[in-house]
């Protein structure tokens, strides 16, 4: 079965070496950052996360999306959902993967990083998150697994994955809960310290990660034999109309209880964000542009006409994709440190290697993805053939 | 496709993980810690320091706990603040205490700098995060890092609302100009660290660096170290003297630097 990615087009093969050498590219950049240290990103001592984690932040809840193919096939028996199932797996474990990627460029001390395992923690929430993603990761890898054979064989898959299949559901709510427990239990971080974190984690990562598979499903339906169906990218994008809407008043009712109490502390992020502080705005056009982005795709996805033309629906779900990656991978981390607990305004900005290094992990994980999607593809096309 | 072969590296996978999984499992069940004792060793149910801020003042420009603190634990001195190494410091009045600041508050005060450190908190928001123990709260309730276990994640610097912990984003040691001093461990790149209420000199009897220094310089009484549960101690004695104040008490962190002013 794996024998499938080994032989492809002559675009395949370029698509293969263009994510093989941005990948490899991020990995020279991140040997500098191994012998000089994260002294070469540009990290600080008040803004001590950044590229890294926030990249982190938004690419576990494009695994958690999976959940909005795998609940409706599985749970509901939404049988248009049938084809889409692995591709929603598979995107998940490529996300994981880049999930963990992330984590482990982040630390000072990458070698040690199964301390984390050695000196368990149930105190930390970090520990937590290291549990639930490799236990996400596991479960993927094996229901993906068994019910991709099973299908390749012509049989039903057996009865045993069907209560791993059912676990993955609530698994893949607690990878995106867990991560915003990460933050929203911090005292010295007020930005981050609402309940709202989790709720709005989950309906951003339900909008942007059927997005990605939408756009993966009309590429696959352009260059490929396989097709997902439109019934099934009917379906998602309704999904995404849904998550968006959430997803919106979410960020409304925080702005509300920040803005409304004029708590200094709660405001001074949120006047950062939208319209710089002490001078300092380096997040303000980028805000702005994903929050006219998220309302004009809302907008649009409401219109039936418009989200049902597949040509629109591609250029939707690349505008939802950029107003949650804005929010998530670039303002929603860095900004909980601005202004510092001692009231400093440091702004953060990505340096070049730091750069690097984020493409080329964006670079390894759509690779896993593309090899995992070819095999799919490939043994689609034999099956129907 | 070869089943057995297929068979084996599943069972052997397996077989790996489970092993692997049991060593931790059994240290975290089983086994506490014991540390002998120091003959002449300080000890304290609860250490804490009482800065007198109304004496602190009077000498604006007087680095004297800085330096000795900074010297003794071979802190580099950095130049740019992005990637500075700090154990104390001073920090403009009006946002050490902002909850104190006021449009109206006397001028000079709102100027004026005072001295921060590890607060040494009761309930430390930096060892509750720290997802390897790295950080601990000792029995006499000293915050206490383990540079080698520490993994560098940067989650207490994130849980810690007094911006008391420092990283090291490169390699310290060029940095450390007056010359290293053998009898304390320098740190490695990609590690934190932060103020220890000087373990070190607890154990041959001393009192903290930067209290020492500072009585000798500024008059006694104007940093007091000391029992915090001790009714009889110097700390116990100093608060009595005025009215005291300590950083962002609302988080309920309970630090242990207190702040006569």
């Amino acid at each position: 079965m794996l024998e499938k990615a080994l032989h492809g087009s002559r675009r395949y093969w370029t698509l293969i070496g263009f994510l093989s050498a941005v990948a490899l590219v991020g990995v020279v950049a991140y040997l500098k950052q191994l012998s000089t240290g994260l002294v070469i990103t540009g990290l600080s001592r008040d803004v001590p996360w950044g590229m890294y984690i926030a990249q982190f932040t938004f690419l576990v809840g494009v695994a958690a999306s999976a959940v909005m193919v795998v609940l409706p096939y599985y749970l509901h028996d939404f049988k248009a959902f049938g084809r889409l199932a692995i591709l929603g797996e598979f995107l998940a474990i490529g996300a994981v993967t880049m999930c963990m990627l992330f984590i482990f460029v982040d630390m000072g001390q990458p070698t040690r990083v199964l301390n984390v395992i050695l000196h368990p923690t149930l105190n930390s929430l970090m520990f937590w998150d290291m549990m639930v993603l490799s236990g996400y990761l596991v479960i993927n890898v094996l229901v993906a697994y068994v019910t991709f054979t099973s299908e390749n064989k012509g049989v039903h898959p057996p009865s045993w994955i069907k209560p791993i299949i059912i676990l993955s559901i609530p698994w893949a709510v607690s990878i995106h809960t867990v991560t915003a427990f990460l933050y929203s239990g911090l005292g010295a971080r007020p930005f981050w310290l609402t309940a709202i974190l989790a709720p709005r984690f989950l309906a951003s990562a339900f909008a942007s990660g059927p997005s990605l598979l939408i756009i993966f499903c009309l590429v696959l339906r352009k260059y490929t034999k396989f097709d997902a169906g439109e019934e099934a990218i009917r379906k998602l994008s309704e999904i995404v109309t849904y998550a968006m809407a959430a997803n919106i008043f979410f960020v409304l009712v925080e702005l509300f209880t920040a803005l409304y109490s004029g708590i200094p502390e709660h405001k001074h992020h949120f006047q950062y964000l939208f319209f710089g502080l002490h001078g300092h705005n380096a997040l303000v056009p980028y805000m702005w542009t994903s929050q006219f982005l998220a309302v004009t795709s809302l907008v649009l996805l409401l219109i039936p006409k418009i989200r049902t033309n597949f040509k629109y629906l591609f250029a939707i779900c690349v505008g939802v994709i950029a107003a949650i990656w804005i929010e998530k991978g670039l303002g929603m981390v860095v900004t909980g440190f601005i202004p510092s607990p001692l009231g400093k305004v440091t702004e953060y900005g990505p340096t070049l290697l730091e750069g690097l290094i984020t493409l080329g992990i964006y670079a390894g994980g759509f690779l896993i993805i593309t090899l995992l999607y070819k095999i799919a593809v490939s043994v689609r096309e034999e099956l129907e053939a | 496709m070869d089943g057995s072969r297929r068979a084996f590296l599943k069972t052997a996978g397996c077989a790996i993980l489970g092993a692997g999984l049991a060593a931790p499992i059994a240290r975290t069940v089983g086994g506490a810690v014991s540390a002998d004792a120091t003959p002449g060793e300080l000890k304290a149910g609860r250490w804490a320091i009482v800065v007198d801020v109304r004496k602190c003042l009077q000498r604006e420009n007087c680095r004297a706990c800085i330096d000795a603190c900074h010297v003794a634990h071979n802190v580099p001195l950095i130049k740019n603040p992005a990637h500075e190494i700090k154990w104390i410091w001073k920090e403009p009045f009006k946002d050490t205490f902002e909850a104190e600041a006021h449009p109206h508050l006397d001028k000079g005060l709102a100027g004026q700098h005072v001295l921060v450190l590890c607060n040494h908190c009761d309930n430390p928001p930096c060892v509750r995060v720290c997802p390897t123990k790295a950080t601990w709260k000792r029995a006499d309730g000293i915050v206490m890092m383990d540079q080698h276990r520490c993994i560098g994640c940067r989650y207490c610097i994130a849980g810690c609302p007094y911006g008391s912990r420092s990283f090291n984003w490169q390699d310290p040691r060029p940095f450390i100009t007056t010359g290293i001093k053998p009898e304390y461990p320098t740190r490695m790149k990609g590690v934190v660290e932060k103020c220890t209420f000087c373990t070190e000199r607890l154990l041959k009897g001393l009192a903290p660096a930067c209290v020492e220094v500072c009585n000798k310089v500024a008059g006694p009484g104007t940093m007091t170290f000391g029992d915090i549960r001790d009714p009889g101690s110097d700390v116990v004695r100093m608060l009595k003297t005025g009215f005291s104040i300590r950083r962002k008490p609302g988080l309920g962190t309970e630090p242990q630097i207190f702040y006569l002013v």
